[in-house]
């Protein structure tokens, strides 16, 4: 952080910054977990390949902008779809045939994730040399930072928030007001009468995880950024993901939002007060203490009694 | 137009049909069809490790044991009781831990720690996940898998037990021999010991468990209870690989908490057949090796180990043991529909 002379008291400061940064700390997990809850709200499909999705689409984009050097924007919009066909491909080859049985599902979109980001670092096969190294980054939207007499952040953060909000918004709209998103809810909510009304189940679980996979896809061009792309924050994303559904409930946006804000809070607290080493303990012990004293999450509501409890 | 379609008849082989009775111990021949397999297993582990060439396959196969220990816990719990739980690594790291610290604290000796860290670590896994034991599918594997990361954060950031270096030396076991057959005997024990109790009243209520948990209460059986026996039973097993594992290689440290111990059973048990108890053995005395054998090849070991999981869960879910019971038991022909 830049020096802190001419500014307001210490302590002050220190809040505001950690009020600051622990709000972009929530947002960028609230964008790892949207696609996921998406998906798992939707299809019922815990696909654990999430994170790997997230770290596929920073080296298709990084791909594209300096080995094809096509612009910034069309790269990430190309990147953004191939990302998208690449979830329906998960769903329609291999998800497909064992919905239904959770512990499969777990199984195979885990062994996906596995195979996708050790595969990523794979050497020495046809001059291939692997995405190791601190030389994949991904260019920030507008370089820059914005000086506020408190606290001093740069400008993809900024950004960070305002594409959370965004998709939040958006995907809001899309499920309460669109057609398509209207369908979607339907089958989450009763597989069954959406059938009989008409809803192809299994298109709108390939809907679901394009979707899905799209916002893993736009977390990663947000937040990637900030440092550089490795496959082992794939891993990370995945935890954090799964950390956010289960706390906020799945299948509800606000107790996302909010259980990721409180995360972001939380884990940005505890890394000024004991250290980042304690961030793990954090967010695990919530997770499991949240599972415990209340399995549906803190906002969930959907099919609480047959499928935890 | 027509297309002419076929189906394959299987039919069971004659001598199944005579065995299946007490009628079995007329002949020779019968009795030969019954035993064949079930001492082709117990021969099998037991004189394996004579004809492995040098000390470094012989570790291999007894780390082979605990992944098979782990494996049958998992398939235990998973088929027949309905619990998926898929922390193995917390088990193994807790009943590492304790026979590892009461060696390297107080100098028991491994006659010692074994059965103290197998017994309590089972009770500290059993307490511990008391709690989650409401939660079903899904939820209680995500829980379970969580718990060894967080004691893993916690040790690390509390300086606890070691921290990164771990306890060392642990006393390790006189001499190779005496592991190496600890291991194996426990194995088949506990692939006979499971079957029979599976069979007896306290598995027919574990299957009910796993059906229909609802009837089970309906009929005046406390079904939290009925998890805890099967928990403590089943975690037992996997503290005594732990505890194993420590005194076996002189160290308890971090790498108990390998997600590998997780995940090796699962995949060992999808690879061999999920529910047939002997099937996941099976499936970890080949996976274990073959992922040594495949170590020169760095990353690419672990995508093609996910290959063959995916593989084996999408085209054959029902394991090698399923379809080699298949073979032996019956056999098939193409007929016309």
């Amino acid at each position: 952080m830049a020096s802190k002379l001419d500014r307001g008291p210490i302590e002050e400061v220190a809040a505001v910054d950690i009020l600051i940064y622990g709000i972009v700390n929530g947002m960028t997990f609230a964008l790892f977990a949207v696609g996921f809850s998406f998906v798992y709200g939707i299809s019922r499909l815990p696909n654990f390949a999430h994170g790997a999705l997230y770290v596929v689409t920073g080296f298709i984009a990084w791909t594209f902008i300096n080995s094809a050097g096509l612009p910034f924007w069309l790269s990430i919009i190309l990147s953004l779809i191939i990302v998208s066909l690449a979830g329906v491909a998960i769903y329609q080859f291999v998800m497909i045939r064992v919905r239904g049985m959770p512990i499969s599902e777990i199984i195979v979109s885990f062994g996906i994730a596995l195979a996708i980001l050790e595969g990523l670092r794979l050497q020495g096969i046809g001059g291939f040399k692997g995405f190791i190294g601190p030389g994949y980054v991904l260019p920030r939207f507008i370089d820059g930072v914005v000086d506020t007499p408190w606290v001093t952040i740069d400008l993809q953060r900024l950004f960070i928030i305002a594409v959370g909000l965004f998709i939040m918004g958006f995907m809001w709209l899309f499920t309460h007001y669109h057609k398509m998103g209207l369908a979607l809810r339907a089958m989450a909510q009763n597989e069954r009468a959406a059938l009989m009304l008409g809803i192809n189940s299994d298109r709108m679980a390939n809907i679901s995880l394009a979707i899905g996979s799209a916002l893993a896809g736009l977390a990663a061009i947000a937040i990637m950024p900030l440092g550089n792309i490795n496959c082992e924050s794939g891993y990370d994303v995945l935890t954090k993901a799964i950390a956010v559904c289960v706390i906020g409930g799945l299948g509800s946006w606000g107790g996302t939002i909010l259980a990721a804000l409180t995360l972001g809070l939380a884990t940005t607290i505890m890394s000024v007060l004991g250290g980042t080493m304690w961030n793990n303990v954090l967010v695990f012990g919530l997770i499991i203490f949240i599972l415990i004293v209340r399995p549906s999450g803190l906002f969930g509501q959907q099919k609480e009694l047959e499928e935890r409890v | 137009m027509a297309k002419e379609e076929r189906r394959k008849e299987r039919l069971d082989r004659g001598i199944k049909a005579r065995t299946d009775g007490l009628y079995a111990i007329q002949s020779w021949r019968e009795v030969g069809y019954l035993v064949a397999p079930r001492a082709g297993l117990i021969l099998g582990l037991l004189i394996l490790p004579l004809i492995l060439p040098g000390l470094y396959w012989q570790r291999v196969l007894a780390l082979a044991g605990v992944y098979a220990l782990l494996a049958l816990s998992f398939d235990f719990l998973a088929e027949r009781v309905g619990l998926v739980c898929i922390g193995g690594a917390f088990v193994i790291g807790v009943g590492g831990y304790i026979a590892g610290g009461l060696n390297y604290y107080f100098a028991l000796s491994p006659a010692l720690t074994i059965p103290i860290a197998t017994f309590g670590g089972a009770l500290i896994c059993t307490l511990l996940w008391l709690p989650c034991l409401p939660l079903r599918g899904i939820y209680f594997a995500v829980v379970t898998f969580m718990f060894p990361f967080l004691t893993q954060s916690i040790i690390l950031a509390g300086g606890l037990l070691g921290s990164t270096e771990g306890l060392s030396p642990v006393a390790g076991f006189p001499n190779i021999w005496v592991g190496i057959y600890l291991i194996m005997v426990i194995v088949l024990l506990s692939i006979f010991g499971l079957r029979r109790l599976c069979g007896e009243d306290i598995g027919i209520v574990f299957a009910g468990v796993k059906d229909n948990d609802q009837a089970v209460l309906a009929s005046g059986i406390n079904i939290t209870r009925v998890k805890v026996y099967a928990l403590f039973i089943a975690t037992a097993m996997g503290c005594f690989g732990g505890a194993f594992i420590a005194h076996f290689s002189g160290f308890a440290g971090l790498s108990l908490f390998a997600v590998d111990f997780s995940i090796m059973p699962i995949a060992a048990c999808i690879m061999g057949g999920p529910g047939t108890m002997a099937g996941p053995v099976l499936g970890a005395f080949i996976l274990a090796p073959l992922s040594e054998l495949l170590r020169g090849l760095g990353q690419l070991r672990v995508v093609l180990y996910c290959a063959v999981l995916v593989g084996f869960i999408l085209f054959k879910p029902e394991g090698l043991l399923n379809w080699a019971a298949r073979k032996y038991h019956q056999f098939e022909h193409w007929v016309k529909v």
